[in-house]
């Protein structure tokens, strides 16, 4: 292959860093061009690495030393068929994600702030490529904490409007450092007990020294810090306030890509790291997992119905859709695998469609969110609020969507396993979420409308990418194979570190 | 038993000290005395690597020469290095520290010049009354 190619991983991460500090630096009113530059730039960067691979067998990893420094002394860069693929969905999301972000921004943040708003932004975006992109137990905590970080200053930015914001921001600061913390601690041990800090080094070594009581405490400690990130039940209860009180950019861009990159940490975590001892990895993923993730699927969706924010439901029907990927990964196989990485992908196509859809159509209505607000909008803005369910019916699972593609591997994966009964929990949690998206559609199209009817102006911003992931999550649902593939592809390369 | 404890005192401050800042996480109301809590619980882990890296008797890692051969100076074998990666590492989880503090402590500023107050039940309690009117963003 051509020779630049090699440098992609250092591009994709640092262009969004490095233009941050541009960013947040040049007068506000280039904030969303540079963003949307850079965002693009680092798209069209994975999706050149994802042809790369695809055309490769699955074992084939790329592997960049920063700075020259060879692994397992200097800092790699590491990207197999698993790291190209969630690195796509996040960089592809994010760019769509800020192309709505300007009309979404305008009523919410003033517009002297966007400068350093978007600084903030891209290093969000980039810490988050970065996140998955290195293999480097300790560099991981860093980009942990650069995205989270940012994040955190988002969410405060709804603080001009919605002081709540301020509180959800405080809190999310306090518990994803403590999360963080949480996995320094177990990098230490493994650290103290193996001497290296590359990943792939550790998997090799870390079998070595089984016997030894540190490596499990590093373990639980390393899973539970991911875990708190991920939002993954019962560590979840700072994800529907930060969500539900953040700019409706800034929930656009966390929901379809914040915790989808700690998942993925979590999968590597488990089956890289420490897929080279015998049977534990199961061992969690079976007993820890599995019931976690009945619980959020069930939890998730019952608080979504109950809720009178659409904003709010839609950050708790999140819950539920971490569960459903959990579930995929908890399952241990190559088909559990492959459904999970299938929903990471279309989950984030589709909570980032819902989002942009819902901000469009709150913004007619002076941004509010709750469900009697909302009373006919439906009928007075049939473009975005069109596009807005499609991606709806998409997470139910509607055939023809992306979101029936997911849970019919899921289903599959589930029954290969042989859980029945595990079969029929998420059955029944797919009825129930058609009650809270019916509550959706009920007050959007058939009730009448607190302010006349006439049709209310929609913006083309919004419309655009809401209808690029409508349409990309018909496309998928369709012609799935796309996404199978690369999925499959990652599977077989997380597999092939467990014995 | 005792002897082990003991010769292992630095692990036991790390491990006490880690438990009083989550504890004053939880349990304190005071906004300030939270990021004071998440402040201690980070610094144990800084102590705990930096105790992984300290050996007995190590000194800096500074190569000593003990000698010069044909091919100029060799470093000496007798010298007992402690490691410096924890040192390194630890630099850079102070800096995060120092920002996640930072940024912490901002936005108490914020939550005080919105609610009047930086006690958690105090905020609550008129965050349930902004509920209640349904005042909503």
């Amino acid at each position: 292959m051509i020779d630049w190619i090699k440098h992609l991983p250092a591009i994709i991460v640092v262009l969004p860093l490095l233009v941050a500090v541009i960013a947040a630096l040049l007068p506000a009113r280039f904030g969303w061009v540079l963003a949307l530059l850079a965002t693009a730039g680092s798209s069209l960067a994975s999706v050149v690495m994802m042809t790369d691979f695809m055309t490769r067998w699955a074992g084939f990893r790329m592997s960049y030393h920063l700075g020259g420094w060879a692994p397992p002394w200097g800092i790699e860069f590491s990207v197999d068929h698993a790291t190209a693929l969630v690195i796509m969905v996040i960089s592809g999301l994010g760019f769509v994600a800020t192309m709505s972000s300007k009309s979404l921004f305008a009523n919410e943040i003033s517009s002297d702030d966007l400068g350093r708003v978007y600084g903030a932004w891209l290093l969000t975006f980039g810490g988050l490529l970065g996140l998955v992109m290195t293999a480097d137990a300790f560099n991981l905590f860093v980009f942990f904490e650069i995205s989270s970080l940012a994040s955190v200053t988002l969410v405060a930015m709804g603080g001009g409007y919605d002081k709540r914001a301020l509180i959800a921001a405080f809190n999310y600061l306090i518990i994803g450092a403590i999360g963080a913390t949480f996995y320094v601690i177990g990098v230490g041990f493994c650290y103290a007990m193996t001497g290296t800090l590359n990943m792939l080094d550790l998997a090799v070594r870390l079998p070595e020294v089984n016997d030894q009581i540190p490596v499990y405490i590093g373990l639980a400690f390393m899973v539970t810090g991911v875990m708190v990130k991920a939002a993954i039940f019962p560590m979840h209860f700072w994800l529907p306030p930060s969500y539900g009180h953040a700019p409706m950019a800034v929930t656009t861009l966390l929901a379809a890509v914040a915790t989808k990159a700690s998942l993925y940490i979590l999968v590597r975590v488990l089956m890289t790291i420490f897929g080279g001892i015998d049977t534990l990895p199961q061992l969690i993923l079976q007993w820890v997992l599995i019931p976690l993730s009945l619980m959020a699927i069930l939890l998730g969706t019952i608080l979504a119905i109950y809720e009178r924010d659409a904003k709010l439901m839609l950050a708790q029907s999140s819950i539920a859709q971490i569960g459903y990927i959990v579930l995929g990964f908890g399952m241990g196989s190559l088909a559990g695998l492959q459904a999970g990485f299938i929903h990471i992908a279309n989950h984030a196509m589709i909570k980032g469609g819902m989002f942009i859809g819902l901000g469009g159509l709150a913004m007619a209505v002076a941004g509010k969110t709750k469900l009697n607000d909302l009373a006919g909008v439906g009928r007075r803005m049939p473009f975005t609020a069109t596009g807005f369910l499609i991606c709806g019916l998409s997470l139910i699972g509607l055939p023809l969507t992306a979101g029936f593609i997911s849970k019919l591997y899921l289903i599959t994966a589930v029954i290969e396993a042989g859980y029945w009964q595990i079969v029929a929990i998420v059955l029944f949690s797919s009825a129930l979420s058609v009650i809270y998206l019916w509550r959706l559609i009920e007050v959007m199209w058939f009730t009448p409308s607190n302010s006349g009817d006439g049709r209310l102006p929609e913006q083309v911003m919004i419309y655009a990418p809401l209808w690029i992931l409508a349409l990309a999550n018909i496309w998928f649902g369709i012609s799935a194979s796309t996404i199978t593939e690369m999925s499959y592809g990652a599977a077989q390369v997380l597999m092939g570190g467990m014995t | 038993m005792l002897d082990q404890l003991l010769s292992h005192w630095n692990y036991i401050i790390v491990v006490l000290l880690m438990m009083i800042g989550l504890f004053i996480v939880i349990s304190s109301m005071n906004l300030v005395k939270k990021l004071i809590g998440l402040s201690l619980f980070q610094t144990s882990v800084f102590l705990f690597y930096i105790s992984l890296g300290k050996i007995e008797g190590g000194t800096a890692p500074i190569i000593i020469t003990s000698g010069h051969g044909d091919h100029g100076s060799y470093p000496s074998h007798d010298i007992l290095y402690s490691n410096p990666l924890p040192h390194v590492l630890i630099l850079t989880a102070i800096v995060v520290g120092v920002a996640t503090t930072a940024l912490g402590l901002s936005l108490v500023l914020r939550i005080k010049a919105s609610f009047n107050s930086i006690e958690e039940d105090e905020i609550l309690a008129e965050k349930r009354v902004m509920k209640s009117e349904g005042r909503s963003s």
